[in-house]
C-alpha cells in the first residue's frame, strides 16, 4: 500500500539506473544517513561504541571487500585475516615513520599496500579454482601472520612484539590513541563505511562489476567473450583487498589500539568475515551489512542473556556460544542459503503486493 | 658419513613418520570428499570430539557434569568406575556412527544440491558446534589420553643406530607413538582399500564416488551410502585422535590438525587416497627438512606453520588438480 512504484515516473536514464528505484526506499536510506550521522553520535557511549557498533562499521568493510572477491568474483578466500594484519601493520609502520602524515591518508595507504600485497597472493588464482584456492589463500593467512611475528622490523622492534597506535588527530580532535572519544571514533568509522560501500555500489554495477561477476558466473565463457581473466581477478583481488586493508588498518588504529598478530588477525577472523557474508548474502552490498550486524550482534546478546539473566558461569556460557553460532549458521544455510539479503528481498516483494496479494 | 648427515636422516624419518599423521587426518576428508563432494572442515573437530568421548568413557566422566552442577547447584563429576579400554573403544564408534546419522538426518539431508561453498560453510558451522558441544559435554581442560601405546623414544633403535655417526651423534631417535601410528595408518590404508574393493558396500561407495545419479538410477541410497562414510570417517577420525590425543594431550588444539591436513589434501589431490597418503608423506618429511636446513638457521623458526601451505601452492601453480587428483576438465 505504501511500498510501492505506482506513481514513480522515470523520465531520465539517470533515474532508471539509480539504486533505490522505490520512493519508500529512498527516503529510508537518507534517514538511516540522517540518524548515523546526526543523532546517533549524541547518544553513543563507551559500552555501545565498542561492543557493538565500532566493530559492526570495521567488519562491514571487511564483509565488503571480501564480497567484492568472493561474492561478486567467485574467488573464495580464507586470508581475511592475514590481509588485515597487513592493513594495520602498514598503517603502524605509516604513523611511526611519517608522524605528520594525515590519519585518512596513512589508513588509504595501508588499504593501497594491502592492495598491493592481495594482488600478489592473487596471482596463483589464474591457474587454481575452487576449493585449492580456497586453500591455497590459507598460505597467505599463515605466512602473513608469520612474517609479522618473526621480523621484528615490522613492530619496530618493541620488546612485547606488539604494536600500539600512537595518538593522531584530525581536525583537532584525537582520532586514535587513549584519548579518543568514542562519538569522534564513531565518525571517523562511519565516513568510511558510507563511502566505501557507495564506491562498492557503483564498482559493482560497473563495467568491473560486470565482469567480476561474468568470471564468476562461469570464466571460460567469460573469456570467450572478451573478459580478460588476469586483468579481471586482480582487479577483484585488488580491489578487496584495499577494503580488507582498510578494515584492518581501522581495527587496529581505531578500535583496538594494540594488537599482536596471532591473536588479532588469526584464521578465527578470516572465517569470520566469511560467516558474514554467507549469512548476509553472497554478491550483495546490503548483505555485508546484515551480515556484519549479524555476527557482532549476536555473540554480545547471548552472553547478556546467558551471563546476565540466567547467571551461567562465563565458561559455559563461551561454549554454549559456540554451540549456537555453529548451530545458527547451519540453520540459516538449510533454511536460506542466500542469507539476509534475500530474506530482505522476499520481504520487500510481500510489502510491494501487501495488502492485497492476490 | 659425518653426525650432521646422521642428524639430517633422522630429521627425515621422523618428518616421515609427522606425514603419516597428517595423512591419519587427511585420510577422513578424502573418503567424504569423494562420496558427497563434500569439504568436510569438522574433520578435525572430530578427531577431537573423539578422542574426547574416549577418554570421559574411559575415566568414567559424567557428560554435561560441569553444566548440570551450574544449573543445579549439584557437585557431580565422575561415575566412580573405570571403562576399560576396548569397551571404551567400542562405546565411542558407537558415538561416532550415531554422529554420522545424526549429521546426514538434520543437515545433510536439507543440503542436496546446494553450492560446494554452502556445504563448506555448513561444516565450518558444525564444527563450531561440535567444538562447544564436546567442551559443554566433557569439560575443556586438558586430558591425558593413554590406552597402552607406548610412548618415549624407541631405545632399541637408538642403541642399534648409535655406533653410525661417530661422536657426537647417539643414534636415531624416534618415538614410539609414531611408529605404531605408522602401522596403524598402514593397517588401516590396507582395509580401507580391501572395504572398498572387495565388498558390496565399497562398491556403492565407489559408484557415488563417480557419479552420484547414475549410482542412484541403480538403486543405491545416497543418504544410506552417507551415513556409512561419515561412519567410517568418524571411525578414522577416531584413530587419528587416539594418536594425536595421545602425543599431545586432548586438548582444543587438537581441531587444529585440520588445518595440518589441508596443504596435504592440495598437494595430494582432494578425491585420491593414495594422495592423501603420499602428500601426507611428502608434507612431513618438506616441513621438517626446511625448518631443519633453511628455517631453523636462517628464518628465525616455527617456520612449520607456513611452509606445508606455501609447498602445496608451488605445486598447485604447475599442477591444479593436487598430485593425484582427478584431472580438472571444464567445458563451456
Amino acid at each position: 500500500m505504501f511500498y510501492r512504484e505506482a506513481g514513480e515516473f522515470k523520465t531520465t536514464y539517470a533515474k532508471d539506473q539509480q539504486t533505490f528505484p522505490i520512493a519508500l526506499d529512498r527516503w529510508g536510506y537518507f534517514i538511516t544517513l540522517a540518524l548515523a550521522f546526526l543523532a546517533v553520535p549524541f547518544f553513543i557511549n563507551d559500552y555501545w561504541a565498542n561492543a557493538v557498533v565500532l566493530p559492526f562499521l570495521i567488519y562491514v568493510i571487511a564483509a565488503l571487500g571480501l564480497n567484492i572477491l568472493t561474492g561478486y568474483c567467485g574467488q573464495v578466500s580464507l586470508g581475511t585475516g592475514g590481509f588485515m594484519a597487513v592493513g594495520a601493520y602498514a598503517s603502524y609502520k605509516l604513523m611511526t615513520a611519517f608522524p605528520d602524515l594525515n590519519i585518512v591518508f596513512v589508513i588509504l595507504l595501508s588499504g593501497g599496500i594491502t592492495a598491493l600485497v592481495g594482488m600478489l597472493f592473487g596471482l596463483p588464482s589464474l591457474r587454481i579454482k575452487g576449493f585449492y584456492l580456497a586453500v591455497a589463500t590459507l598460505a597467505a593467512q599463515f605466512f602473513l601472520v608469520w612474517l609479522f611475528n618473526k621480523v621484528p622490523w615490522f613492530y619496530n622492534y618493541s620488546a612485547s612484539g606488539q604494536i600500539s597506535a600512537p595518538e593522531r588527530t584530525l581536525f583537532g580532535q584525537a582520532v586514535t590513541g587513549a584519548n579518543a572519544v568514542p562519538a569522534i571514533s564513531y565518525l571517523f568509522c562511519l565516513v568510511f563505511v558510507v563511502v566505501l560501500a557507495w564506491a562498492a555500489r557503483n564498482l559493482t554495477r560497473g563495467a568491473n562489476g560486470r565482469k567480476w561477476m561474468a568470471i564468476r558466473d562461469m570464466d571460460i565463457a567469460a573469456e570467450i567473450i572478451g573478459v580478460n581473466p588476469l586483468k579481471t581477478k586482480l582487479t577483484a583481488f585488488g580491489v578487496s583487498s584495499f577494503y580488507i586493508g582498510v578494515s584492518g588498518a581501522l581495527l587496529f588504529a581505531v578500535y583496538l589500539g594494540a594488537a599482536e598478530v596471532g591473536e588479532a588477525f588469526g584464521i578465527n577472523k578470516s572465517f569470520l568475515v566469511l560467516f558474514m557474508i554467507i549469512i548476509g548474502g553472497l554478491g550483495s552490498i546490503f548483505g555485508s551489512f546484515a551480515g556484519a550486524a549479524f555476527m557482532v550482534l549476536m555473540p554480545v546478546l547471548l552472553k547478556n542473556i546467558m551471563v546476565g539473566q540466567f547467571g551461567f558461569p562465563t565458561d559455559i556460557a563461551a561454549h554454549f556460544e559456540f554451540v549456537i553460532v555453529g548451530g545458527l549458521i547451519v540453520v540459516f544455510l538449510i533454511v536460506e542459503p542466500h542469507g539476509l539479503a534475500m530474506l530482505w528481498r522476499i520481504a520487500k516483494e510481500k510489502l510491494r503486493l501487501w495488502p492485497f496479494p492476490h | 658419513m659425518s653426525a650432521g648427515f646422521y642428524f639430517g636422516v633422522e630429521v627425515f624419518l621422523n618428518g616421515l613418520m609427522a606425514g603419516v599423521m597428517y595423512s591419519l587426518v587427511a585420510l577422513g576428508f578424502v573418503l567424504i570428499f569423494k562420496a558427497s563432494g563434500i569439504f568436510n572442515y569438522a574433520q578435525g573437530v572430530m578427531a577431537l570430539f573423539a578422542a574426547l568421548t574416549l577418554v570421559g568413557f574411559q575415566s568414567g566422566q559424567i557428560p554435561f557434569a560441569h553444566l548440570i552442577n551450574a544449573v543445579f547447584g549439584t557437585e557431580l563429576h565422575h561415575f566412580g568406575w573405570k571403562m576399560p579400554t576396548i569397551l571404551a573403544l567400542i562405546f565411542t564408534l558407537m558415538v561416532m556412527i550415531l554422529f554420522a546419522f545424526l549429521v546426514e538426518k538434520f543437515i545433510l539431508k536439507h543440503l542436496v544440491n546446494q553450492e560446494p561453498i554452502i556445504l563448506f560453510m555448513a561444516t565450518i558451522g558444525l564444527a563450531y558446534f561440535m567444538e562447544g558441544f564436546g567442551d559443554l559435554m566433557w569439560g575443556s581442560e586438558i586430558k591425558k589420553l593413554d590406552i597402552g601405546i607406548p610412548q618415549g623414544g624407541n631405545f632399541w633403535l637408538e642403541e642399534k643406530t648409535a655406533t653410525l655417526g661417530g661422536d657426537g651423534f647417539y643414534g636415531f631417535y624416534l618415538d614410539n607413538l609414531d611408529i605404531w601410528a605408522t602401522v596403524c595408518a598402514i593397517i588401516l590404508v590396507a582395509s580401507l582399500v580391501v572395504f572398498s574393493q572387495y565388498t558390496k558396500t565399497g562398491r556403492a561407495l565407489r559408484a557415488v564416488a563417480d557419479d552420484h545419479q547414475a549410482a542412484l538410477s541403480v538403486g543405491i541410497s545416497l543418504r544410506a551410502i552417507w551415513v556409512i562414510v561419515w561412519s567410517i570417517a568418524g571411525f578414522v577420525a577416531l584413530i587419528a585422535g587416539i594418536m594425536w590425543g595421545s602425543k599431545s594431550g586432548v586438548q582444543f588444539s587438537l581441531s587444529l590438525i585440520a588445518l595440518k591436513a589441508l596443504p596435504v589434501l592440495m598437494l595430494g589431490g582432494f578425491t585420491s587416497i593414495p594422495g592423501a597418503i603420499i602428500g601426507g608423506l611428502i608434507i612431513g618429511v618438506g616441513e621438517k627438512m626446511f625448518e631443519f636446513l633453511i628455517g631453523a638457521p636462517f628464518l628465525g623458526g616455527a617456520t612449520e606453520n607456513w611452509f606445508a601451505y606455501m609447498l602445496a601452492l608451488l605445486f598447485l601453480v604447475f599442477r591444479p588438480q593436487g598430485l593425484f587428483g582427478e584431472k580438472i576438465i571444464e567445458r563451456v
